[in-house]
């Protein structure tokens, strides 16, 4: 059943879920990207609560105007124009008032929210306009998806991306340095406006899909979860539309393959397990990475200690040290060093003088940022580096005991 | 000539030309009706204490904080028109190295206009950024990522992004601010072959006992104008007691001034 719903097998609206979900799901990451990397990720969550409201007064209005109070199309339109008072409510706050953004953010969000919900009640005790269903925008339904609906999320979607596209640049510049960008020229309220009316027109998009109230997941944790695997920027971007892309058509046939399975919720799951998996798998950041480099950092500086101690013909006293030397074949059982264990002990100590020569010294200032008390230094430098340094430091010396 | 004449004409020829400037965050002015004229071709220090309106003075010249009051002019003309010609190197804390770039990408932000919305990054610009990292000594770093540099480190590529732009006005923010003795060298002898080439430079700076041997001019401040002129005029004992008030001992200031 779930190998049928991936392969879209499942039927015209599964189908069309699935497709149209990992459209939105691409467009959502890439845009989301931005807002993480301008730090300001909640925001759309505010922007998203604010859309409830628009929604309800768009069905209002078109339900009274005697047509279908559920097209959507309008719907859509009445939730961007609420979603961008909320926003430029949060602006006013924090330009114009001592108010952080975070309080601003609050104050937005649960404001417009619970107004939504107001008129969400009454309208479904007014019984005008086939009002059921209206709920489904709180958690995206996607059991009555039409075609139209599709071509809908896939326009919004595409718009976006084409926008993103064209103003990467001085997004990803504000985004680092905003003092910079407004000393270049770049108009850095209008680019901040901008970004977040991407996230508004994605949230908008969204809406049908996993709902105001999970559509803050599409737009983070993507964006997140790329942060794991790259330390470049572009990539962040690149990384965060496949993951989204990835969560939102998995979600959306997980839940096409059994019945009365919510596709938006299902969706943030899948985006969750690509996240923890990326948490503790990947190869830099990931925490299992951590762990392992942690652990072999730990054993190199007691070799290295206990090298050193050799040398300098100091006992060791640390029991993981003896071990690991041991285990190297560079001591006895009874703390005296092999012949090799002398020969490394030697190397070592001559080792920690070059090192010494390299960091005092600013032309080996990018070897010297290397330097962490472990590394051999012939990783580092070129023989006739080495040379030079030698004939500075003078001979080798034996090791003694 | 009148003397009115003779302000526009150093206005016209000032690289930065300041009248009138107040900036307030709230209704405390941080920078109070302050005239500046930075003269060309030279290295001006602006110094004065904490909180005296040093970063704030640079970056209402700038437009990143919307003044009060005042005009800047720059090369005699407005501060808009002459953009291509400015290059601005904040605080280094003012960003958060932990960004995901790498210190070559930092470089090429300096070749935002070259590049433009969709230009592709050529290998031209590639090797133009390498060579300003080459100047301040940051070569072999190009492929690290910014969150392994040391301040300095930071500070310097900081450095190369405005070289990048090839501007003709330098305006730093207290470069010098919390490196190493070998980045202040760095970074004071790329200035000097910059004012060698013509250009000019302006610093922010904190340190008093540098400033007669790095700097042609000083002006100090203290939320008003204190002082303005070659340090051997400005840099004196009453400009450095007006700025500082009891701040600075006088045995202190004595040796400040005759440095």
């Amino acid at each position: 059943m779930l190998l049928d719903a991936l392969l879209l097998q499942l039927g015209y609206n599964a189908t069309l879920v699935a497709i149209g979900a990992a459209l939105l799901g691409t467009s959502a990451g890439i845009t989301g990207t931005f807002l993480f990397l301008r730090k300001r990720a909640l925001v759309s969550d505010a922007v998203s609560h604010a859309t409830l409201p628009g929604v309800c007064i768009a069905f209002l209005i078109m339900a009274f105007a005697g047509g279908d109070g559920r097209n959507l199309a309008g719907l859509l339109a009445g939730s961007a124009v609420s979603a961008g008072i909320g926003l430029w409510c949060m602006n006013w706050l924090t330009r114009n008032t001592r108010l952080a953004e975070d309080a601003a953010i609050g104050a937005v969000l649960s404001v417009f929210f619970g107004f939504g919900i107001v008129l969400l009640t009454v309208i479904q005790t007014l019984g005008v306009g086939r009002q059921a269903g209206l709920e489904g925008f709180l958690l995206g339904s996607t059991a009555g998806m039409l075609y139209s609906d599709a071509v809908v999320i896939a326009a919004g979607g595409a718009v976006t991306l084409f926008l993103v596209l064209l103003t990467r640049r001085p997004m990803t510049l504000v985004a680092f340095d905003p003092e910079y960008a407004a000393a270049r020229g770049l108009p850095v309220d209008r680019i901040d406006m901008l970004m977040m009316g991407l996230v508004m027109a994605v949230t908008v998009v969204g809406l049908k899909i996993v709902g105001l109230i999970l559509i803050v997941a599409l737009l983070i944790i993507p964006a997140v979860t790329a942060r794991f695997w790259t330390e470049r920027s572009e990539y962040v971007v690149l990384l965060a539309g496949l993951f989204g892309g990835v969560a939102a058509y998995l979600g959306a046939a997980l839940s096409a393959s059994a019945p009365n399975l919510p596709t938006g919720p299902l969706i943030v799951l899948v985006s969750f397990a690509l996240f923890a998996l990326s948490l503790f798998l990947a190869p830099n950041r990931g925490v299992l990475a951590a762990v392992l480099r942690h652990l072999r950092f730990q054993r190199r500086v007691h070799l290295r200690q206990g090298l050193l101690a050799l040398a300098q013909g100091q006992a060791i006293y640390e029991s993981l040290t003896l071990r690991l030397l041991q285990r190297a074949g560079l001591v006895r059982a009874d703390g005296v060093p092999t012949s090799s264990g002398k020969a490394r002990a030697a190397k070592a100590l001559r080792d920690e003088r070059r090192w010494e020569v390299v960091r005092s010294d600013m032309d080996h200032e990018a070897a010297a940022a290397l330097y962490d008390g472990l590394r051999d230094i012939e990783t580092v430098l070129t023989p006739d580096q080495i040379q030079e340094i030698d004939r500075q430091i003078g001979g080798p010396r034996e090791v003694l005991s | 000539m009148s003397s009115d004449e003779a302000q526009e004409a150093k206005i016209a020829q000032s690289p930065l030309a300041i009248r009138g400037l107040t900036v307030s965050y709230g209704e405390k002015p941080a920078v109070f009706s302050v005239d500046m004229t930075v003269e060309p071709g030279q290295m001006t220090a602006i110094i004065g204490p904490n909180g005296a309106g040093k970063s704030t003075l640079l970056k209402a010249a700038l437009g990143i904080v919307a003044p009060l009051s005042g005009r800047v002019s720059v090369f005699g003309r407005s501060l808009e028109e002459q953009r291509a010609r400015i290059a601005y190197v904040p605080q280094r804390a003012s960003v958060d190295w932990d960004f995901p770039t790498r210190v070559i990408d930092v470089v090429l932000m300096g070749l935002y206009r070259e590049l433009g919305l969709l230009g592709r990054v050529k290998g031209a610009h590639r090797a133009k950024a390498r060579e300003c990292l080459e100047r301040v000594g940051m070569g072999e770093f190009a492929a690290r990522q910014i969150g392994q540099l040391s301040g300095g480190q930071q500070q310097r590529v900081f450095l190369a992004r405005a070289l990048a732009q090839g501007a003709d006005l330098y305006l730093l923010d207290e470069p010098f601010a919390g490196v190493d003795a070998a980045t202040e060298k760095a970074i004071i002898s790329v200035l000097k072959s910059l004012r060698q080439a013509g250009k000019t430079v302006v610093v922010v700076h904190h340190d008093l006992a540098t400033v007669t041997e790095y700097f042609d001019n000083v002006f100090l401040i203290n939320t008003r104008r204190i002082a303005e002129g070659p340090v051997v005029e400005a840099f004196t004992e009453e400009s450095l007691q007006a700025a500082y008030g009891g701040r600075l001992a006088t045995s202190q200031i004595d040796k400040l001034a005759k440095a």
